[in-house]
């Protein structure tokens, strides 16, 4: 196997930024452009960009298939289980105020947090689950 | 100055899908199309919605481009000698083209506040969002109104989504890593 050290050490010093950005990018949709739907894309770039480099078979130990296609199912399962709550507390499906009966401003905060987090969940792991497919298959010819 | 950078971005754009038609080697040709959402995003940019080009940067620059390089490393990377003449696609690609610019006709003027969609719920999305002028109680207050209206107005749109990407993610691994038990078999020696 071919060492490339440029793109080794490139690749190391900016996978934890990728994915740093990927986590401000997450948790700073409120204010800035951005929210989960970016970020998951962001911090899958950022796996994606290691299994580039160090190998398929290195990503995976880092993102163990196991691992990824639980996630993508727990993100679906955080956005609806908000709702269920905001239900289960007097709301409507969805109803981020009832989450905080004293302040609905702050459960609307809470809400969107929450469900944004659960996109970010379930797009990183579904892009890191997609590459990892189409990555793993062998030329058939 | 503004005009000459959309004129620029614009021609671009088009010289860039020209090349992609024209292109047979797939590769390049999936270069030019991660440089073709680079230049999407940055016209998004102009367009003030810093959301969208955001998304097309990272999905269709990235991630678009990485499984289109994947799918080359299967498949084959040059493009075969179409057996039909490209003319009657032309065509019809041309017709609804101009269809589609004549569609835009009616449409109001970019930023037009009088604008059919400025004038519907979208105050009431920035009254609930923002401090404006209108003044009124601030219900959800989150400076990014993009997001009060993806993730708290829209939330089911956004629910939907999330699970059409789950329910993507579950087709695409279903058809290319087949059932779990043949992967043990593959996993193990």
């Amino acid at each position: 196997m071919i060492v490339h050290s440029i793109l080794r050490v490139v690749a190391k010093l900016l996978i934890p930024y990728i994915l740093l950005f990927a986590l401000y990018v997450q948790f700073h949709g409120d204010y800035g452009p951005g929210g989960g739907f970016q970020a998951g894309v962001i911090f899958a770039a950022g796996v994606i960009l290691y299994a580039l480099v160090f190998g398929l078979a290195a990503a995976r130990r880092v993102a163990p298939p196991v691992a990824v296609e639980t996630l993508i199912a727990l993100g679906v399962l955080i956005y609806a289980g908000t709702g269920v709550v905001a239900m289960l507390r007097g709301g409507n499906f969805l109803e981020y105020g009832a989450l905080d009966h004293h302040h609905p401003q702050h459960g609307q905060h809470l809400g969107i947090l929450i469900v944004e987090l659960g996109v970010g969940i379930t797009v990183a792991a579904v892009m890191i689950a997609i590459f990892f497919a189409f990555a793993g298959r062998e030329r058939t010819q | 100055m503004t005009q000459a950078i959309d004129i620029l971005l614009l021609a671009l754009l088009a010289c860039t899908a020209i090349s992609v038609v024209r292109m047979r080697s797939l590769w390049a040709a999936v270069m030019l199309t991660g440089i073709y959402s680079f230049l999407g995003a940055g016209w998004m940019l102009i367009l003030d919605a810093p959301d969208v080009a955001f998304t097309e940067a990272s999905v269709g620059a990235g991630i678009a481009t990485v499984l289109m390089l994947g799918t080359l490393a299967l498949t084959s990377t040059e493009m075969k000698r179409p057996v039909a003449s490209p003319l009657f696609p032309l065509l019809i690609v041309s017709i609804t083209g101009v269809a589609l610019a004549y569609g835009t006709l009616d449409m109001p003027h970019f930023g037009d506040p009088n604008a059919p969609i400025h004038r519907h719920v979208a105050p009431e999305y920035l009254d609930d969002s923002v401090p404006t002028i209108h003044g009124g109680e601030l219900k959800v207050g989150i400076p990014n109104v993009v997001t009060t209206v993806l993730a708290s107005y829209r939330g089911y749109d956004t629910l939907g989504e999330t699970v059409v990407i789950f329910t993507a993610g579950l087709g695409v691994l279903l058809l290319l890593q087949g059932p779990r038990s043949d992967r043990a078999k593959e996993d193990a020696p």
